[in-house]
Order: C-alpha cells, then structure tokens, then sequence
C-alpha cells in the first residue's frame, strides 16, 4: 500500500498488505495470516524443485541489479562439500530507497520466512541478515520476530543471525558486505571468484535483497504462473515492485504496482501529483545511482526494468526520486557526487579522486567560479570513472553527472556566465 | 592473526575492562555464530560504544586482545565505520539527513535549527553543556519521511525546523 497512506485502487497489494498492521509483526499474527506455512512446505521440497519454481515465476533481485534470482540460486554448487551461506542485503542507503525498511518494520515475518526457503534452496545452514546501524526500529522488530520464531522452532536446521552494519554506503555491494561480516573494512572485492563459488568466509553464497526475499513466500503459495502472469509490459519484468517515491511530490511513500505501470500515474494519481502551483522538472525513477530523466521522459516511462532502460535510465532499487520545477540541478547533482566522494571505499584511483574532483567541480561552478570548459572535464572525468573500477560506486556518481548534463546543460551554464547568484562560498 | 596485543597501551591510570562478567559471556554467544572470532568485530565495537559512549584507543586494545587480533588493525576498522566514534561526543548525538532527497524537503533548515537551539556552534561540534552533539548524514534510508533525524538510538521521522526546540527540550 501507499504506505504511510492508504492503499491506491490501481496498488497491487502483495508483499505491503500487512503495513501499518502491528499485529502481522507478531509470530502468533503471522500464522494466523497464513505465515510459515510455505517454509514448512519448503523444508520437505527438493532444493531443485525450489529454485525450478523462483526460475519459472521470473523472480529478479529488487537490490538493484535485477538479476534473475532462480539463476543466481542454481548457481550454488549442487552437492555440497563445504559450509554454504545466504546473505540477505538489508543495507538499504540508496538514496530514494526506503523500502526495505518497511519490510522489515512491518513484516519482519516474511523476510524471515522468504530467508528460510533460500537457505533450504541453496543448501546453506546459516543465514545472515546484514542491517544498516541507522536502523534501530527495523532492528528491533527483526530481532523480536527471530527470537519468537526461533522459540517456535520454525527454521528446521537453519540458523539465522541479524548482523549489525556500522554506517557505510558501500557494505550494500555484495562482497564489501561479506567482508563487513567478517569484520574487515568493507571494501568491495575483486570478481571473479564470483560469491557463489568463494563468498562469505571463503564459502560458496548467495546474496539477496530484502525485497527479492520477501517475494519467495507468496511465489510458493500462489505459484510461479501467478507471479509471471503479473507483468503489464515486458514479459522479462514480472510481479509486483516496491516504489519508494521522495521529494516534491504531495504523498511520498511506498507503493506496490505491478511490473510495467506508468511513472506518470505512479506520481500524478498513487502520489497526488505535484505541489500546488508547481511542475515536474526532473526524475530519478531507481535510486540515486542511475541517470536523472528530465520531463518528458519520465511522462512516458514505464516501470519495469527493460522500460526505463529505454528512456535512458535504470530501474534500480526502484527509488523515485521527484524534482519539481523549484529544483536547483546544478546544487542537488553536487549534493549527489558529494554523497559519493563520502561513501567511497577508496580501493581505486579513478574513484577516490573521481568522486572528489567531480564534487571540486561541481561547488566550483555552484559559487560562481566555474568555466565552460568543466562541463567537458567533468564529462571527462565522468567517462574515466564509468566502467573501469571493483565495483560500481565510481559510475554511479557518474551516472547523475553526465545526464544532468545531458539534459539540463543551460542550468549549468547560467551559474557559469554569471546569469544566476552563487549558492555556496567559494 | 594470532598477536597479543599489549593490553594497557598510553595512559597510567588504571584501565576498567568492558569485556567481563555477563558482557563477556555475551560476547561469546556472538562469536559462536561465526566461523571466525574475528567476524565478532563489529558487534563487540557496538558493545564498548554502547557501555563506554565511545570508543578509545585501549578499548581497541582491549577488543584486539579478546578477539586474537592486534589493535592497529581493529583500528583500521573501527576508521572506517562512520557510526563508531573514536572521540567523546556529547550525551545526545544528532544526526541529521541532507541528502539530496531530504535536501530538496528543507533539511538543511533542520540542521541549522538544531544548530541554533541546542548551541553547537558547527557542524560535529558538541553544545556548551556537553549535552548535545549535531551532525550531517548522508541518506537514512527513509527520506519518504523528509527530514529523518536520528538521536541517540532513537530514529524520528518527518522532522521540520518548528519542531526542533521541542525535540532538543526532550533529549536534556
Ligand atoms: C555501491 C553499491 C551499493 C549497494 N547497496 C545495496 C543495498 O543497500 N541493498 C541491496 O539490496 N543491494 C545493494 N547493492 C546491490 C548488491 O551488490 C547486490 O546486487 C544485491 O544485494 C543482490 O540482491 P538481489 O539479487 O536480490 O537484488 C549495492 C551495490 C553497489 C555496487
Ligand atoms: S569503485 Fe569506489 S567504492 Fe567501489 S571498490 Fe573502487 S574505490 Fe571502492
Ligand atoms: S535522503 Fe534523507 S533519508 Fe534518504
């Protein structure tokens, strides 16, 4: 649902049913709701059969990447000689992002559930659950729930363990959270050997969003054909998604629709539109790390992840993030790359100094002493960082730069020609 | 990574342990869930920070020892966490949201009222009084809930400058 508001009529209400129900936060509420019946069912089920089921219903990772999830299960090694793990991202810090949270605030039940069939599908004994430090609530609702399930003995040989991030963007990538866990910095690692193969503690794994998890469940009850048939445009993007949806609209929240709904109904009906008097300028539809879409394009974008690539841009984590026509593009793209030069890891060079030198850049031209010649460093710039590092911090940052100036080039002149004030102190 | 550390590096005055008693035995039900000692990093630094307020250079110290680690390399953790604090703060920490989203929502309002009203003078500086230290973050994953403000443990949604004295009266 619309979470914090009520349910929209075109919502298709399936992992948010229960949000704003504190009763479904409890073990007892849970079952009464139909809970756990899937794990149960699970745990008597071959681990093939399972993952043939997550293959068939299309399932893809909601962290952002989009990866089919049933591939990225049977991925594992079919016999097992080694310990095997699942890693469940609940790290959520994507700009725009917030939806995890209410997963794990509301539901926590069926995060823990959706946990369970993996480890059992993966063949892992051990399941960590990764949360960032910020998320004391979330937290506290996650580690109550564990405690009551454990006690009703639900996990069958499945241990599962919450493990507390400590503020750091980065332990969201897969690896860098695998060494966060073993109480390293968390610095992303070198690909291949992919997790699968070598992950956390050196042992075959699987990582998956909270999102991606939460899914498992209802796919079980309702089958693989249900989830697939759910898909309004590309039949590559099936089930329902999380949007979060921030910034200058009037009802920011959660809401649940179907893969291939329009942005535009998602933010003038679902959110209420625009403020009084004010216009769209500017959207990034998959949290901050993908390329901001001006107008016109995010009017005519559908969201799944083949229809935002189409219009330039990523679906992401599914974080819309909405500029209306009050924006200063120039400062919230500054305040953007500044996120990144703070949340690099460091490891690389076109990154650490990537990130720094854009955000240099960018206050430059923002305190009225920039010249038209950093447009074209700064796509420079962009260009070195995209492509050529561990991970995909370092094009991330770039990604808002370069279509920022793609598409709102004369904003960044208007500072340079000294059309418009400097906002900051050089 | 089997090195003793020195337990009682700088300082004369006696050290009191954070790791004894029922704390210790807590710790070790945290290690058993890992393959690894070492994988108890993290979660023993939340537990000298959440005892000791913050977490000092013997308490890395002791942390290595209990750990079989050595203390520059708990120090080179601890360096890159951002919510450790490896300086004493204020009895309230204040952090505040300015990512983009929440910029765009009127967080830098928020942290300038919390600027002015509890008396810090800038930005991770500590009030007069001790009571209260005030810091910018980066995203807290709720910015639907334009600005989010995290106090101590405590995470506030939908904050707005009005509501700032308040708030600052409520954590005294
Ligand atoms: C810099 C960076 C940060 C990331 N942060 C997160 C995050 O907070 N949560 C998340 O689920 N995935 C995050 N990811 C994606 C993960 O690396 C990984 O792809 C994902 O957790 C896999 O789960 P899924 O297949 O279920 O989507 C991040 C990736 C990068 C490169
Ligand atoms: S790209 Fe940036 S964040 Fe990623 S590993 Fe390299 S330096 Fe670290
Ligand atoms: S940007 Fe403020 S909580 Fe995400």
């Amino acid at each position: 649902m619309g979470f914090p508001h009520k349910p929209h009529a075109r919502e298709t209400v399936v992992l948010s049913k229960y949000f704003g129900d504190a009763d479904a936060r409890t073990y007892k509420g849970w079952v009464k709701r139909g809970g756990y019946e899937m794990l149960a069912q699970a745990l008597t089920m071959e681990p093939a059969k399972l993952i043939d089921v997550v293959k068939e219903s299309g399932l893809r990772g909601r962290g952002g990447a989009g990866f089919p999830t049933g591939l990225k299960w049977s991925f594992m090694p079919k016999e097992k000689k080694k310990p095997h793990y699942l890693c469940v991202n609940a790290d959520e810090s994507e700009p725009g992002t917030f939806k995890d949270r209410e997963i794990m605030r509301w539901t926590p039940h069926a995060l823990l559930e959706g946990s369970a069939i993996a480890a059992h599908a993966i063949q892992a004994e051990v399941v960590y659950i990764y949360i960032r430090g910020e998320f004391t609530e979330p937290w506290t609702f996650m580690d109550r729930a564990l405690a009551e399930a454990s006690a009703a003995k639900v996990f069958g040989p499945i241990k599962i363990y919450l493990h507390r991030g400590a503020g750091a963007y980065i332990c969201g990538e897969e690896t860098a959270l695998m060494n966060s866990i073993e109480g390293k910095r968390g610095n992303p690692r070198i690909k291949p050997p992919f997790p699968a193969a070598a992950g956390v503690f050196g042992m075959p794994t699987t990582i998956n969003n909270v999102e991606t998890l939460a899914a498992v469940p209802h796919i079980l009850k309702q089958g693989a054909a249900w989830y697939k048939g759910m898909s309004l445009s590309s039949p590559k993007s099936t089930g329902t998604k999380l949007f979060s949806v921030c910034g200058h609209v009037q009802k920011a929240g959660n809401y649940e629709v179907t893969m291939g709904f329009p942005l535009k109904d998602l933010l003038y009906e679902l959110c209420g539109g625009m403020r009084p008097g004010r216009t769209l300028k500017a959207c990034i539809p998959g949290g901050s790390s993908v390329p901001i879409l001006n107008r016109e394009e995010t009017e005519s974008c559908l969201l799944d992840y083949e229809g935002v690539v189409e219009k330039g841009s990523m679906l992401g984590s599914g974080g819309v993030i909405v500029f209306d026509d009050s924006t200063d593009m120039v400062y919230q793209i500054m305040r953007l790359a500044r996120f990144y030069a703070h949340e690099s890891c460091a490891q690389c060079t076109q990154c650490r100094e990537g990130t720094a030198w854009t955000t240099k850049i960018l206050e430059r031209i923002l305190a009225g002493q920039g010249k038209m010649a950093d447009l074209d460093l700064l796509l420079d710039l962009s260009e070195n960082m995209t492509g050529k590092t561990i991970c995909v911090l370092s094009d991330s940052c770039a990604a808002p730069v370069v279509s920022g100036i793609k598409r709102f080039k004369n904003e960044f002149e208007d500072y340079i020609a000294g059309r418009r004030r400097p906002v900051i102190m050089a | 990574m089997s090195v003793t550390a020195h337990p009682t590096p700088a300082g004369t005055e006696a050290y009191e342990p954070v790791f004894t008693g029922p704390t210790l035995e807590q710790l070790g039900e945290i290690i058993a869930r890992y393959p690894t000692k070492q994988a108890a990093l993290l979660p023993a630094l939340w537990m000298v920070q959440r005892a000791r307020g913050w977490i000092s250079d013997r308490n890395m110290a002791e942390v290595a020892e209990v750990l079989g680690l050595t203390p520059a390399y708990v120090k080179g953790v601890v360096t890159f966490y951002t919510m450790y604090h490896q300086h004493p703060v204020g009895k309230h920490f204040v952090q505040v949201c300015t990512t983009s989203p929440c910029n765009i929502c009127g967080a830098e309002a928020v942290t300038k009222a919390f600027l002015e009203t509890t008396g810090a003078k800038e930005l991770g500086a500590t009030s007069p009084d001790g009571k209260r230290t005030v810091i910018e973050v980066e995203c807290l994953g709720a910015c639907g809930f334009a600005t989010p403000v995290l106090v101590d443990d405590d995470f506030i949604e939908s904050v707005t400058p009005d509501k700032v004295p308040e708030l600052v009266r409520k954590y005294k």
